[in-house]
């Protein structure tokens, strides 16, 4: 069985879900066994039905009973932050692990180039995503840290209106305290900040993220920008899209990066990177917790 | 229906902020919020310039912090009552709970022009806590009156007991903000209050704000000097003057506002607020006053005008917030022209 796909499910059949589900079914390591909505109506379900995935639409306690017979191993939930406490709590009960698209946040903080690999490492069955903000520029700010010790970290991300769901809508003070905090746990910067941006513009603008750095001492301009280098390397594996248009700028003790993120265009359009940058960064994490659970039985303490 | 009684709500202290880089010291605050209050201007806006929780590298640090800056004003105000703004995105219910708690009693939720319902948890909340709640819709010019009536109503029925046609960039001309006051004022509920916020960049600012009177609305936004984003805000001792040739109250003494002008505010300022060709830019274009600065600074910085890079951001149809964007551009414009940076 070492070369067998890892089986996943997926929570939630929206448009995150649903591109969730393409590129799970690109992978060589992840595949996509379950989709679990709570709706008979949707199209979601109709669509991942048609591609061969297993449905249902009475929720996660619904997919329970057939967690052991289908293998599953790793489910990645696209709901809200609301659900997803109770979701996690019964997957993680029968060792499925959670990979967390909400806000919620009951699990550590994962950006996949920064500190996957030291998440693994934790024990816990739970790893949330933060937002897309803190995707796209997180990596950033732990280039920099990587360097030198970074006073305070800012970023501003900017995405289209029409990439903005009512989830984000509603609750856009969780974007705003998810991403500065995790700026400061995952970034490593002693005091983060986060702004976002809604721009209605027509056609809809490609997602825009700006980081501002600013160092504790005077900035090492060479090593700064050779780190933010290598570090948007790293993020291009997963989302080729990602892009700096201007910058490492240095002003003084300030370190300002001006990025564009575009999606591949899955299922949701390319404009909405914000979008693609939380489901790559999910589906990159997904992959290299299947490779440890196929090659190394101990690597994650409690998994079945 | 012209309105006979209106409230001016004073912007000195907050659109000022801008132009003075936030760092308006505690002691001019003090000074100028109680020339204000004893001239009788009812409501006075106390925030950073981009409102409670603006203090950032993208907006600029102000010299204190909101918490100092309330606390200084607030419990100096004989008659006056202190407004603060937020815009979600930027700051959070957290804000407001702090603002409340140091004696804020009017609350503005800012939102873009066509994304009221990110304004929803933030309204609600003052709402409940018996706040006078007023939802914000800014660069009112980028939206059709129908889009502005249909995002007005959400927060409305979010708890907003006022509502703003915001002229961010200066843009609009008399017909246009009677044409969208009307709208709004026919749409919302008797009980409503309707507001006019408006920028100097066309020298509109006094023109717009009694159509705006003409049209409904009840509560017109206003600068001492003119301190403000852009070429100012509406010149509140100019706006006071026109009201009371007009036979419109306002209960504000003609002589000690223009005082509070002339002897505080005016020598407060860094540059002159007036009308120069970049300012113009944005109430030509239909930028975001705030822009002026920042476009100011890149100039200096990357030797790209000011002008062009206000007409690029208006092509791309940038919002408030957006500062980030200036340098971007600035860069961008000049990478293109084989500078190397």
């Amino acid at each position: 069985m070492r070369d067998a796909k890892i089986r996943a499910a997926i929570i939630g059949p929206g448009n995150i879900g649903t591109d969730l589900l393409y590129k799970l079914m690109r992978s060589n390591v992840v595949q996509p066994v379950w989709m679990v909505g709570a709706d008979p109506g949707s199209v979601g379900l109709d669509r991942a039905r048609q591609l061969g995935i297993k449905t249902t639409d009475q929720g996660v306690s619904d997919l329970l009973p057939h967690v052991k017979e289908d293998r599953i191993q790793l489910a990645f939930d696209a709901t809200s932050a609301s659900a997803h406490k109770a979701t996690s709590d019964l997957l993680t009960a029968v060792g499925v692990f959670v990979i967390d698209l909400t806000p919620a946040a009951i699990g550590p903080f994962c950006i996949p180039p920064v500190n996957l690999n030291a998440c693994l490492g934790t024990g816990f069955l739970n790893l949330n995503m933060v937002t897309c903000g803190g995707q796209a520029t997180i990596p950033i700010i732990a280039a920099v840290s990587s360097v030198q010790p970074v006073e305070f970290g800012e970023i501003v991300a900017t995405v289209a209106s029409k990439s903005a769901g009512p989830g984000t809508r509603k609750n856009i003070d969780e974007f705003t305290r998810t991403t500065a905090s995790a700026i400061e746990r995952v970034g490593g910067a002693r005091q983060g900040k986060a702004i976002i941006i809604i721009n209605p513009a027509e056609p809809p603008l490609i997602m825009r993220d700006t980081v501002h750095c600013l160092t504790q001492a005077e900035p090492d301009r060479d090593r700064i920008s050779a780190a933010i280098s290598a570090m948007v390397l790293e993020v291009q594996r997963y989302v080729p899209g990602y892009r700096v248009i201007n910058g490492p700028v240095f002003d003084g003790k300030r370190v300002s990066v001006y990025l564009q993120v575009e999606g591949l265009g899955d299922f949701l359009p390319k404009y909405s990177g914000n979008l693609d940058i939380m489901t790559a960064a999910a589906v990159r994490t997904g992959e290299v917790i299947a490779a440890e659970l196929r090659t190394s039985k101990t690597a994650i303490a409690g998994a079945a | 229906m012209i309105q006979r009684k209106i409230l001016v709500h004073d912007m000195t202290l907050r659109d000022g902020m801008h132009p003075k880089r936030h760092r308006i010291s505690l002691d001019q605050m003090r000074q100028v919020a109680e020339g204000l209050d004893a001239a009788g201007v009812p409501l006075i806006e106390v925030s950073h310039g981009d409102g409670l929780g603006g203090s950032s590298v993208n907006y600029g640090f102000p010299a204190h912090t909101d918490e100092e800056y309330l606390n200084a004003v607030i419990p100096l105000m004989k008659r006056a009552k202190v407004s603060a703004l937020l815009i979600p995105g930027i700051g959070t219910v957290d804000h407001l709970r702090m603002a409340r708690d140091l004696g804020v009693q009017t609350i503005r939720v800012a939102t873009h022009c066509t994304e009221a319902d990110v304004s929803e948890q933030h309204i609600a909340l003052a709402r409940s806590f018996g706040m006078d709640t007023v939802g914000f819709l800014m660069m009112a010019h980028m939206a059709p009156p129908a889009k502005l009536v249909e995002q007005i109503k959400r927060m409305e029925s979010y708890g907003a007991n006022c509502v703003y046609v915001t002229d961010s960039a200066g843009y609009m001309l008399p017909a246009d903000v009677k044409q969208r006051i009307s709208a709004v004022r026919e749409a919302v509920k008797p009980e409503t209050e309707v507001g006019f916020h408006g920028h100097h960049n066309l020298a509109m600012g006094v023109a717009n704000s009694i159509a705006a009177v003409e049209a409904g609305a009840t509560r017109i936004d206003a600068a001492a000097a003119g301190l403000g984003a852009g070429a100012g805000n509406t010149p509140m001792e100019i706006l006071i003057a026109v009201c009371a040739r007009m036979d419109i109250e306002t209960g504000v003494d003609l002589f000690k506002i223009s005082d509070v002008a002339e002897d505080i505010v005016v020598p407060m300022m860094d540059q002159p607020i007036r009308v120069d060709r970049d300012s113009l830019t944005l109430g030509f274009a239909g930028v975001y006053s705030t822009f002026l600065l920042f476009a100011k600074r890149a100039e200096a910085k990357y030797g790209v005008q000011a002008r062009e890079i206000l007409l690029e951001l208006g092509r791309q149809g940038l919002v408030g917030g957006q500062e980030d964007m200036i340098e971007d551009t600035a860069l961008t414009i000049a990478r293109q022209r084989g500078a190397s940076l």
